[in-house]
């Protein structure tokens, strides 16, 4: 074998990986896109790859009658208190963890992500009961609460890194030039790290948006999204939903998180602490 | 414009284990040029940054003028500062990096145009006001630094190894107008480097620091001359100073040094300071262009010169000098440096003429000067 066969067999071999790799992810979520809006008997015929006739109804009915609409209204509530909460909590953590040296530090960061260890299911059962006595049980709230807790890890390791990105520096400088330390923060180190916090929060926002467990645990009458179709699928309405209700939904499903990975792929790359300069 | 003053001034990290700063006493008069030079970790740049009031000293104090400024936060210092990264904010014009400082300070409007075009004008970048640093090369954003800094008309201004992020050509011509600026402006700076060459050019003073300590202090031209200790004299000056250890000898005509391969008589006048030093080990130092090779080039203004003997071990020629390494008896190296280019073999044997006017003695464990 020649050098020159060799350098296509292994471009073909790397291109094959790729294409496996980006079909694995892509085949699903066009499925589920076209099926969505396709009629059954399309994609019941053997000799029928690809539907060719569309209808809005499942989607309709799913959003409307079925009550996904007030999911999705949920969903937004829960994902920003969620975001608001985490942020909120998670920013000055994330500037602390970034900027200064504390005694501790290295444990406080472990904890930070050993927090994520606990599998959730564990605790299903005292967070209903604390929920309960706390009078916080199907309150959108209650959810919010208990997303913050899943998503703070992230927000604090996600802005810390964004804000180790910002150079120490730039903030010393508005300190040297007449502002406060705060103020140096609120002047310079935000503006400098909106575009990574921004992605911060719609991530943020999708984690809460694909929760299902917690809000099914948690809520009744007030479901979020997931919950909500969790429900609509596997039981409320007797026994399983037919295929065109599990098509509609995973679209829906899925939209939200296509419109952050557009917006956000750029950002994605600072968020996880490889700074591009 | 004000007189900066250290006292007793200290900066330890890890509960005392790293002395960064261990007690600098020194007086920045109003208007001067003052380099810190030091090697990296010296504790210059800390020193630095508990003069902006960064960093809060373990202990001492820092006065500009009668105001004790110890605790007080940068803001409120009246000060200026240039960065090593520029940290000319990314987020802005430079227009708005420059005007900056006089927003905050709540200038009024007008006269915050006024300031800002005069600083530009000062650096020149006027034409770069609309563009954003990441549109500038790096010398330009260093100016929009210096523009930022001297817009403030501070007290004092402060540089942190400004130069060092920008390429050998570009640092030459900077270094040159940033000493005309300050000449003009007459603002007490405060500047440090590892770059003794930038020391050298630009300091009205030089300050040399090393391990926390402040070694000596006066203009480049003395610290050069007349180093206080070894780290001093070989620190400044390249190539290094020649060391080589010697002990003093009585003999009859006077006092002499003598090691493997060399033997010069030093004039009388050295004998009460070299006395306790009969009979022991010394450190003796020569800088490479304060020797010459007899028959091959003079030394301008010697009064007093001695010969030592030497073998030609290899040639730098550098063009516009040559230096040449030469074997002084056994295994001492000592480097000469001459102008103009000297075709020497390597190999032959050599005079080399001592200019006794500039030679050091160091004591061997204080390493401090004795001459």
């Amino acid at each position: 074998m020649n050098e020159e066969t060799k350098f296509i067999l292994k471009k073909l071999v790397f291109y094959a990986f790729i294409f496996t790799v980006v079909a694995w992810i892509v085949i699903p979520i066009i499925i589920s896109t076209l099926y969505g809006f396709a009629l059954p008997k399309d994609y019941y015929d053997p000799k029928k790859i690809l539907p060719t006739s569309f209808t809005i109804k499942y989607v309709k009915t799913l959003l409307i009658t079925l009550g996904a609409l007030d999911g999705i209204k949920n969903s937004v509530i829960v994902a920003l208190i969620t975001i608001a909460i985490s942020f909120a909590l998670g920013i000055p953590a994330g500037y602390a963890v970034a900027k200064f040296i504390f005694p501790g530090k290295d444990t406080i960061k472990l904890s930070i992500v050993a927090l994520r260890m606990f599998p959730i299911p564990v605790m299903a059962i005292p967070l209903v009961i604390l929920y309960i006595r706390l009078h916080l049980i199907d309150t959108l709230l209650g959810v919010a609460l208990a997303h913050t807790a899943m998503s703070l890890p992230f927000v604090v390791l996600i802005t810390s890194s964004i804000f180790a990105g910002v150079s120490k520096e730039l903030e010393e400088a508005a300190m040297v030039f007449g502002l406060t330390r705060l103020g140096s923060f609120f002047k310079i180190t935000l503006p400098l790290a909106l575009p990574g916090l921004a992605a911060a929060a719609m991530f943020t926002f999708v984690m809460s948006w694909n929760e299902v467990f917690v809000a099914s645990i948690l809520t009744l009458a007030h479901r979020t999204l997931p919950a909500q179709i969790l429900s609509i699928m596997a039981g409320a309405s007797g026994g399983a939903a037919p295929d065109y209700y599990k098509f509609a939904a995973a679209f829906i499903m899925i939209l939200p998180a296509i419109t952050f990975i557009f917006f956000a792929r750029k950002y994605l790359v600072t968020m996880w602490g490889i700074t591009l300069k | 414009m004000v007189e900066v003053r250290l006292e007793n001034l200290k900066k330890y990290f890890g509960n005392g284990k790293v002395k960064a700063v261990d007690g600098i006493d020194l007086t920045i008069k109003d208007g001067e040029f003052l380099v810190l030079l030091g090697p990296s970790g010296c504790g210059k740049t800390t020193t630095l940054r508990m003069i902006a009031g960064l960093e809060t000293p373990t202990g001492g104090k820092i006065w500009f003028g009668d105001k004790d400024v110890t605790y007080f936060s940068p803001k409120d210092r009246n000060i200026s500062m240039v960065f090593q990264s520029y940290a000319v904010w990314p987020h802005m014009t430079v227009y708005d990096n420059i005007a900056f400082p006089l927003k905050i300070k709540k200038h009024p409007k007008d006269e915050i145009d006024k300031k800002v075009k005069w600083a530009a004008e000062m650096l020149p970048i006027e034409n770069l006001l609309d563009r954003y640093p990441a549109q500038l090369s790096g010398g330009q954003r260093q100016r929009v630094a210096v523009a930022r800094a001297i817009v403030v008309e501070p007290a004092v201004l402060l540089m942190d190894e400004p130069l060092s992020n920008l390429d050998a050509k570009l640092r030459v011509a900077m270094r040159a107008e940033i000493k005309k600026l300050q000449t003009k402006l007459k603002v007490t700076t405060i500047y440090v480097t590892h770059d003794q060459v930038e020391a050298m050019t630009m300091g009205d003073r030089i300050a040399v620091m090393n391990k926390g300590k402040l070694l000596q202090v006066g203009p480049p031209t003395e610290v050069y001359l007349k180093p206080n200790s070894i780290f001093v004299g070989t620190f400044i000056g390249a190539p290094e100073m020649n060391l080589l250890e010697v002990s003093i000898k009585e003999k009859e005509n006077g006092l002499v040094l003598e090691g493997t391969g060399l033997e010069i008589t030093l004039p009388e006048e050295f004998r009460e300071l070299l006395e306790r030093y009969i009979n022991k080990s010394v450190i003796f130092g020569i800088r490479p262009e304060h020797m010459t090779i007899e028959g091959v080039s003079t030394l301008e203004h010697v009064k007093r010169a001695r010969e030592i003997e030497g073998t030609v071990d290899f040639i730098e020629a550098l063009g516009t000098d040559t230096i040449v390494h030469a074997r002084v008896g056994e295994g001492n190296l000592i480097k000469i440096k001459l102008p103009g280019h000297i075709p020497l073999e390597i190999g032959s044997k050599v005079k080399i003429v001592v200019d006794l006017d500039n030679i050091h003695i160091f004591d061997k464990t204080t390493e401090n000067a004795v001459i």
